[in-house]
């Protein structure tokens, strides 16, 4: 391997890193979605840094090719950002469902009210208690 | 205009505590009447929020669990919607002893945050071994960013004076761990003075701190990840609104 393509795979590593951990730092990006790029972009930094680990860790499973292994680790990670974010996206719709059923309780209650002619006596209780998700 | 001693708000974040919320909210109550309790329902599926307002206390119940921080930070909101100038954190399990709460609030003539400690040599609370190393290390770093000695980061009995709801309001962070680490670093690196109040803890009415080591090292590499993003983070400005 030339030190050119030596210094290119460092580089771009660490380019990786900087982009997850400023991402972090403005916010864009919470915590727990950056996990998997994180992990990706320290594995690549240290394969970079050492390719014997490489070469290493494919013979060890036995794999003729060191690259395939790489393929592997990233077609795995790949399929574990993605089927986190299909959860996430999962988890969203239902926190939406359940806002989307308060705003239309609250405008209930809200119409409710309005139609009370005198002005009412204590506070009603809150309708919505054991409302669940 | 309301009267000076009636902008004290105590926030109790609680997620099924219906066995003790009631107790906490009366506890409270009789310890600082003066001040309004609002319970902050994080999604319970048990009757956390009934037995609170049958209680006294007002309830604002979240849609859905968004945890402490999402809890506290609704609370701060609350607060400066309402003309609360102080907020009090308790916990709805009991452990905190309401007694403080005036302690912790006198404080705040020298402070913009107070923090009741749990290891600073009053009562016994009972955590060992490496979950406690683990606190005692994140202690020694964040005294450092605060610049005064604190021995209990993660304690969750805190009282904010003016400054500090006013940065809270804005920048309550919501994220694991953030309502305790990374909020002291936000207050810390604002310009805010912490200072603690050794305190002592009642036991504990439901569940145990883990003892697992590697439990332990998990939460302690966590809350260094927590610690050192909110070190590079944008420093929060604190607004002055007149």
């Amino acid at each position: 391997m030339s030190p050119a393509t030596y210094a290119f795979g460092i580089v771009a590593a660490v380019l990786a890193l900087i982009a997850i951990i400023e991402l972090m730092r403005r916010g864009t990006l919470r915590e727990r979605h950056a996990v998997w790029w994180f992990v990706g972009g320290l594995l690549s930094l240290i394969i970079a840094v050492f390719p014997q680990t490489l070469t290493w860790t494919a013979k060890a499973l036995g794999i003729a090719v060191p690259t395939n292994l790489v393929f592997f680790v990233a077609i795995g990670l790949l399929f574990l950002v993605s089927l986190q974010y299909g959860a996430e996206l999962t988890r969203v719709e239902a926190k939406l469902r359940a806002l989307a059923e308060r705003a239309a309780f609250h405008e209930h209650r809200l119409e409710e009210l309005e139609k009370r002619p005198e002005p009412r006596h204590g506070q009603p209780q809150d309708s919505t208690d054991g409302f669940d998700e | 205009m309301r009267p000076v001693d009636h902008s004290v708000l105590v926030v109790i974040p609680a997620l099924n505590e219906e066995e003790s919320v009631a107790d906490v909210v009366r506890d409270v109550r009789l310890g600082i009447p003066s001040a309004r309790c609002l319970v902050v329902d994080d999604g319970s599926s048990d009757r956390t929020g009934e037995r609170a307002r049958a209680a006294g206390a007002s309830v604002l119940t979240l849609p859905y669990n968004l945890g402490v921080g999402g809890a506290m930070r609704a609370g701060f909101r609350f607060a400066r919607s309402n003309g609360f100038s102080i907020v009090v954190q308790v916990d709805a399990d009991g452990q905190h002893d309401p007694a403080a709460i005036l302690q912790l609030i006198e404080g705040l003539s020298s402070a913009d945050l107070m923090i009741g400690a749990r290891f600073a040599g009053v009562g016994d609370y009972g955590v060992r071994g490496p979950r406690r190393w683990a606190m005692r290390a994140l202690a020694a770093l964040m005294s450092n960013v605060a610049r005064t000695r604190l021995t209990d980061v993660t304690s969750g009995f805190k009282a904010a004076g003016p400054r500090a709801v006013a940065l809270f309001a804005d920048n309550f962070p919501a994220e694991y761990l953030g309502d305790t680490i990374e909020a002291l670093v936000i207050a810390a690196r604002a310009g805010l003075t912490i200072r603690q109040l050794p305190v002592a803890m009642r036991k504990r009415q439901a569940g145990t701190p883990s003892h697992h080591p590697i439990k332990a090292a998990a939460y302690l590499t966590r809350a260094c990840a927590a610690f050192a993003l909110a070190m590079i983070r944008p420093r929060a400005r604190l607004e002055t609104r007149s």
